[in-house]
């Protein structure tokens, strides 16, 4: 390591924070949409609601389920009846106690159709939940009951796997007289009620969120960081520098750097780790050349050399993606094709191939349309994959770059799309959840239109079925379907990239990049 | 030509503004409903029965012109609405957070370059051709040639990254926190001031009636001070206005890359949110601020040109 280099970095150990004492300071991306704990949909906000609230259970540092609100549970024979047992004497921050009856009232508000969440969907296995999401039942007629006031009862409609669900911020209790006394802004200071680890302190939109150390919270006792500041990080680049100069203490991402340089400068503070996401190039198959055309699309898939895009275009560690389903996924060997086993010069030599036998040649080239919403990374992916594109199978692509909003309207219509930026971030750690978006003509997260009936069945049974060998086996079936049909080009699996200051330790890898504060502490001896 | 009473001249200024003001909303209500994709249009969809439910509340649900004519209604009682990406706010509280700290940085800056950059073009200019004049156009070339975006990142990675000083980004409305953003921000305006400066007083400098006061015997600094001086404020002035409006309702750059909370940025991200309300609130906050600085310094320039007072 270059001498300057070290001389930086030994200033992060030795330095204190320009912050106040004791506060630690998170990166944590864009301005958090809201902090009703219904309505958030992004990682922004659940960031910092999993520090503000605590759901039935909870996810320990390395995203293990673990009891929250609930000591412990049981689950009847049938797999559809859970019943959870509160802690004793819960409180919420404002010291007042909390009981079952205020979670059996937060689920009701939460797939109300007046709160309009827009994740209300994952809730959706709770008996009943459809026809009140719909506005046909009442909330009050939700499989959701409090038999006495530490008893949570939920019933299912089919016996899924539901803890994970219940980590989520749409599962957990928010403070009904508040929301009755002050509507959409009961989440301010002073009047967000939580019961999770830390308080509300201050909310300055588009600079931070500040926390305070929660002393009503079960576990208070254990909880080590007293204050945390969630700052508003919208540019990676400054995020960086904020951190280099010693104002942030966690980075909620890494500028795309070359990783080696980034090890060199920052050594361990530099956490990499597989994150459960999935990034593909969708095809259209609703339309030609795509449509009923599985050679092209195989050969488009063959052509193009994965080892070369982690290591030279997106260069974090990305893992080459020969199916949807990323490795962390519990409880699941996600499915690897023939082609993943062959080397890239075997499989050019099959796209060519096929590319020949779909009935193009370098005298009749395809002319076909990439498309991708604007950013810098994607514009990079798109160039290298044309490249290869036009080098091994002599494919004429056409780049095109939309702004989000366009892109996803496009996308979802399948009118004009031929291929298109796509992929999926996992809401709950399930294979389903990545295959579910290729499901469905109607369904709106479908945007390649791959319409396969039996591919739909073995999902719609899987979603039935518990956790189990019966239900992993169902869904590597039919992921193996998908990716057999050739219906999407797998890229990679994503990585999940911070930095954190050597001062901080109990920062522990996880599938889903959950990091919640309480699991943080400082480093004996650090400067605070 | 005589003048209209005073109160007549106000009252027919303000009407013009107010029907500007009501044909830039109008323009930008178009413009926004025309844009494809809605700000409820993600990636996730949300279940129908949401969806019903949020265009209701958004009004989203009515035809165009209805939700033209409440939104208008909302304003002329001074409600800009609800937020459609930051629901827990409405944009009057958004506004109400992010302009006073654009205005605080931006008038910072606007202040430092005048103070700074007046002086040094008067110095350029006494001593036209010199070296320090050569030296001083060159740098206020070079800090207006370079873009922000180049500007900003090189502060940080100076004086925060490598010596420390100040902070890299933030605000917590400690002071430390607004250096390097009213540095970035000033440095082409001060660089404006001191040439724009320059160049009036060069041509005031060479002027008859100069000549004449020179004749009398006056001193150089009473010359440079007294006589070229308010001469030559008067292009300084009319530079004033679009300066102002622009370093007081925010620079989305400096905001985006120091971790602002200005309003700058609400026009940026209002706009890719499709966050509707957002950006007719800060069109017709800034569209009012031109308004207003527009007068305030057309008065400012009578005051100072009399060849202006009767027009």
């Amino acid at each position: 390591m270059p001498l300057p280099h070290l001389a930086l970095l030994s200033l992060f150990a030795l330095l204190p924070s320009a912050t106040a004492a004791r506060e630690l300071v998170r990166g944590n991306g864009p301005e958090p949409a809201t902090l009703d704990a219904h309505r958030c949909q992004e990682v922004v906000c659940g960031n910092i609601l999993r520090d503000l609230y605590e759901g039935l259970v909870t996810e320990d540092a390395h995203g293990a389920i673990v009891p929250g609100a609930a000591q412990s549970w049981s689950v009847s024979t049938d797999g559809r009846e859970w019943r959870f047992r509160l802690r004793d004497e819960l409180l919420w921050s404002n010291g007042e106690a909390l009981t079952a009856n205020d979670f059996v009232a937060s689920f009701r508000r939460a797939l109300d159709p007046a709160t309009a969440a827009p994740v209300a969907a994952l809730l959706r296995p709770i008996a009943n939940a459809p026809a009140v999401m719909r506005g046909e039942a009442p909330p009050e007629s939700l499989g959701v009951a409090a038999p006495d006031a530490s008893t949570v009862v939920i019933r299912l409609d089919e016996p899924v796997a539901l803890l994970d669900r219940l980590t989520f911020p749409i599962a957990f209790p928010v403070y009904l007289p508040a929301v009755a006394q002050f509507g959409a802004q009961h989440t301010r200071p002073g009047r967000l009620v939580g019961n999770g680890a830390y308080r509300l302190d201050a909310w300055t939109p588009q600079a931070a969120v500040v926390l305070t150390k929660n002393t009503q919270f079960h576990s208070a006792a254990s909880v080590a960081v007293e204050r945390v500041r969630f700052a508003v990080t919208e540019d990676a680049a400054s995020e960086l520098k904020r951190f280099q100069a010693g104002d942030l203490h966690l980075t909620e991402t890494v500028p795309p750097r070359p990783l080696a340089a980034l090890r060199a400068e920052f050594g361990d503070a530099l956490k990499v780790s597989p994150y459960l996401g999935s990034f593909w190039l969708g095809m259209n198959l609703t339309r030609p050349p795509l449509r009923d055309n599985p050679a092209l699309r195989s050969a488009l898939s063959l052509a193009i050399d994965r080892d070369i895009v982690t290591r030279y275009v997106t260069g974090f560690g990305e893992e080459p993606a020969y199916g949807v389903v990323p490795a962390g996924a519990r409880d699941y060997a996600p499915y690897r094709p023939a082609s993943a086993s062959l080397t890239q010069a075997q499989r050019e030599a099959l796209a060519r191939e096929r590319y020949a036998a779909a009935g193009y040649s370098a005298q009749r080239p395809l002319a076909i349309e990439l498309r991708y919403n604007t950013s810098t990374l994607h514009r990079r992916l798109a160039l290298a994959v044309a490249a290869m594109w036009r080098q091994v199978l002599g494919v004429r692509a056409t780049l095109r770059n939309e702004e989000w909003k366009v892109f996803v309207q496009n996308r979802r219509a399948r009118a004009i799309t031929q291929v298109f930026r796509g992929g999926w971030i996992a809401d709950v750690n399930d294979p389903l959840d990545f295959l579910a978006t290729f499901s469905g003509a109607d369904n709106p997260l479908n945007t390649t239109g791959y319409a396969d009936a039996e591919f739909d069945a073995q999902l719609m049974r899987a979603a039935r079925l518990p956790q189990g060998a019966e239900r992993t086996a169902l869904l590597a079936r039919a992921e193996a379907r998908l990716v057999d049909a050739d219906a999407v080009i797998p890229l990679y699996f994503y990585t999940s990239k911070h930095l954190v200051v050597r001062d901080v330790e109990g920062f522990e890898a996880n599938a889903l990049d959950h990091h919640a504060t309480r699991w943080l502490r400082w480093r004996e001896g650090a400067a605070r | 030509m005589s003048r209209a009473p005073l109160a007549l001249r106000i009252a027919r200024k303000l009407g013009g503004a107010l029907v500007t003001l009501w044909l830039l909303v109008t323009l930008c209500f178009a413009l926004l409903h025309a844009a494809p994709g809605g700000p409820f249009d993600t990636e996730k969809l949300a279940p129908p029965a949401v969806q019903a439910q949020l265009a209701a509340r958004y009004r989203l649900d009515r035809p165009l012109v209805a939700q033209y004519a409440a939104y208008l209604a909302d304003v002329a009682r001074g409600d800009l609405g609800p937020s459609f990406q930051y629901p827990d706010f409405t944009v009057n509280e958004l506004i109400a957070g992010g302009l006073p700290v654009s205005a605080a940085l931006g008038g910072a800056a606007l202040l430092l370059a005048l103070v700074l950059g007046v002086p040094l073009g008067v110095a350029a200019a006494a001593r036209e051709g010199s070296r320090l004049d050569r030296a001083l156009m060159f740098v206020g070339a070079a800090s207006q040639a370079v873009p922000k975006f180049v500007i900003a990142p090189l502060l940080i990675l100076v004086f925060a990254v490598e010596l420390r000083w100040l902070p890299a980004g933030g605000w917590t409305g400690e002071w430390r926190y607004g250096v390097l953003p009213v540095v970035a921000l000033m440095l082409p305006n001060l660089a404006w001031c001191a040439r724009l400066t320059r160049t009036s007083m060069c041509e005031a400098l060479g002027s008859e009636w100069l000549r004449a006061a020179r004749a009398r015997g006056y001193g150089e600094l009473r010359l440079l001070v007294v006589h070229a001086l308010p001469a030559a404020v008067l292009p300084l002035a009319a530079w004033l206005s679009p300066a102002l409006i622009a370093v007081i309702t925010g620079s989305a750059v400096i905001e985006y890359i120091f971790g602002i909370p200005g309003m700058g940025r609400y026009f940026v991200q209002g706009a890719l949110n499709r966050d509707y309300t957002l950006v007719l609130g800060v069109v017709l906050v800034a569209g009012a601020l031109v308004i207003a600085v527009n007068l305030l310094v057309d008065a400012l320039r009578e005051r100072l040109d009399p060849r202006l007072r009767t027009a």
